[in-house]
């Protein structure tokens, strides 16, 4: 019974605990409520998870309305894995949220806080588990509209105008995808994704078509931030509380590359975007001089948010430059990178996260000897920081070395020589931090707290947990390799 | 004659460059908010002038009306105009508190302040 309304539960369980936090009001309960709401979506998620595994794809009709006339949610190989890792990263993080929250925000406004969260949850997974077209956008702009809450809720008063800059710019790229939403229904008359891949062959001479598409790349790629269209990310990801930052670097970029996957590959055809319209041409300078410069950007940085932040943006090149190889072993490597990246860089975070906590504030040139008064945060930033640069053994590896094997297999030997020289650069900018925490003696005129000691246990048990995943993913890397190749065999397959 | 007929999509056009010029060229963070507006306000054009059918009547199931337009742009559209309420309703709140932080509403004037800060 309840097994068959999982899809549902899966959005409607955050959606109702967001108004239950505003009636409430405790900050305590509030957090309560989200946790227990959080772990109830990752259960759900995981039952979805397990069920596309044994019995393929799930076809939801929303109220009990079939699909041309209502609302699907159509959930195969690879948005399952997009709903387990939001819910699961948002677990965690919110768990952690607790102390981070209490320290920074002012105690009436928690359980707004929480209410925000909820609902840029429900609109991520929402995003993720929909199958029709303008769902998405509304459910886009619900995690949007809730995230520039979140954002403004940094205790510096930048966060203000970084949100507000955030807004304008995720504003004008989910118009953009509403407008080519919009051409493709006038093309084609649909509005359900896989409709509308069933006609797109019929209807790719139509000039609407192409508009569509271009409408559609260009908003997706603002509102995953690949460069040069990353202007909001750095601000965003510096100034908001960074519980929100781990949250947004973990799942926000991650559901729009999803998003982007999807349009591209299962809705217009591989052949289509990659054949017809050269999409690589486009998309392959940019991915590619993002993760050379943003990686080479991140080694001036002295804040160690900011400079995490161009580290993504160079992370979400290596993705866009894996689908462009339009290949099997491209798109499983790019799967991959999106699942690794996303629980290295809010692991990052959040061990940022436990140094702001303490020391108040991120700037490399005052951790000087931090081992010795948080070994335990400063041992979780090297160990994740060592899975960005992609140390055999850890998660970054796989996705990297099946990236690098994925460019040589299509004959791009310059991506993998050009992937590797932007590794380099995380080595610099990775290792320059970890040697000031490890080995740089304390200097008197830039003076640590007194009284310096570790996180809390609650903010160090979250970040364990996601460090453990990461260091398991490392180690049994066939796992989610094979998870990630049936997902890009369903999306370069179509629909059925 | 057939580019003229077409004036619904010509105006489309017009408010939505005329919009983006605004977002882009204006540092006032008020103007900015209307600026998005008006661009948003061509897409909510875009689509009603999607819907329309020549000769079409209301949307009204009777048999009394044959032929009528699309009724489920009108549809969407109302869920477009929430959205765009809402991205008003936020833009303008943090305008509020930007003002009440850094006493002006200028964005060069703001980016002026935190360098200065930066610097400090």
């Amino acid at each position: 019974m309840i097994a068959d309304q999982l899809p549902a539960l899966q959005i409607v369980i955050p959606m109702l605990a967001a108004p239950l936090c505003v009636l409430i009001r405790r900050s305590f309960v509030c957090w309560c409520i989200a946790v227990l709401a959080n772990v109830l979506v990752l259960a759900t998620s995981w039952a979805i998870f397990k069920q596309v595994q044994s019995e393929g794809v799930i076809r939801y009709a929303l109220g009990g309305w079939a699909a041309p006339t209502g609302i699907e949610y159509y959930i195969d190989s690879m948005n399952a894995i997009m709903l387990l890792l939001v819910s699961f990263i948002s677990c965690v993080v919110v768990v952690y949220a607790h102390e981070t929250v209490r320290k920074s925000v002012q105690t009436g406004k928690h359980y707004l806080f929480y209410a925000a969260w909820m609902l840029c949850l429900t609109g991520l997974l929402g995003i993720s588990i929909t199958g029709d077209a303008f769902n998405v956008f509304v459910f886009l702009e619900i995690s949007s509209l809730s995230m520039y809450m979140l954002i403004a809720f940094g205790s510096d008063r930048r966060a203000l105008s970084a949100s507000f800059r955030y807004l304008i710019m995720g504003s004008i790229g989910a118009s953009f995808i509403l407008i080519g939403i919009g051409f493709l229904y006038a093309a084609t008359g649909a509005l359900n994704m896989v409709d509308i891949a069933s006609r797109i062959p019929d209807a790719q001479s139509q000039r609407a078509v192409l508009v569509a598409f271009s409408f559609l790349t260009i908003g997706l790629m603002i509102k995953s931030a690949v460069f040069p269209l990353h202007g909001w990310l750095a601000n965003a990801y510096q100034h908001a509380p960074i519980a929100v930052t781990a949250f947004l670097a973990g799942t926000a970029t991650k559901v729009s590359l999803y998003v982007l996957l999807r349009f591209f590959f299962s809705i217009f055809g591989t052949n289509y975007s990659f054949g017809g319209m050269l999409l690589n041409v486009v998309l392959l300078p940019a991915a590619v001089a993002g993760f050379v410069l943003m990686s080479l950007v991140a080694i001036f940085q002295s804040d160690l948010r900011r400079m995490l932040a161009y580290s993504s943006v160079a992370q979400i090149g290596y993705i866009i430059a894996a689908f462009c190889l339009a290949s099997q072993a491209g798109l499983t490597a790019g799967i991959v990178h999106i699942i690794n990246h996303g629980i290295i860089k809010t692991a990052l975070f959040m061990s940022v996260g436990c140094i702001i906590y303490r020391v108040g504030h991120a700037h490399s040139d005052s951790l000087d000897n931090l081992f010795k008064k948080m070994p335990f945060t400063v041992c979780a930033f090297i160990f994740s920081g060592l899975g960005l640069i992609g140390v055999p053994l850890t998660a970054g590896f796989i996705s990297k070395f099946s990236l690098i094997s994925a460019s040589m297999e299509r004959g791009w030997w310059m991506i993998g020589v050009l992937v590797l020289l932007s590794s380099l650069f995380a080595i610099v900018y990775v290792g320059r931090v970890v040697e000031i925490m490890l080995f740089r003696k304390a200097r008197t005129d830039n003076p640590q707290p007194t009284g310096l000691r570790e996180a809390p246990l609650l903010m160090l048990v979250p970040m364990y947990v996601l460090l453990a995943v990461s260091v398991w993913v490392g180690i049994s890397g066939s796992a989610t390799l094979s998870v990630a190749s049936d997902a890009a065999a369903a999306l370069l397959g179509g629909y059925q | 004659m057939a580019v003229l007929g077409l004036y619904n999509y010509w105006a489309v056009i017009v408010l939505m460059m005329a919009g983006l010029y605004i977002l882009i060229a204006r540092y006032n963070l008020i103007k900015k908010m209307i600026g998005l507006g008006v661009f948003q306000t061509s897409i909510f054009y875009l689509y009603i002038s999607m819907g329309k059918v020549q000769g079409g009547s209301a949307p009204i199931l009777d048999d009394a009306v044959p032929l009528y337009s699309n009724p489920l742009v009108h549809v969407l559209i109302l869920t477009a105009i929430v959205v765009g309420v809402a991205t008003t309703a936020v833009g303008l709140a943090l305008i509020v508190r930007i003002y009440e932080e850094y006493g002006t509403i200028e964005e060069d004037e703001i980016k002026a302040i935190e360098s200065r800060e930066h610097d400090a």
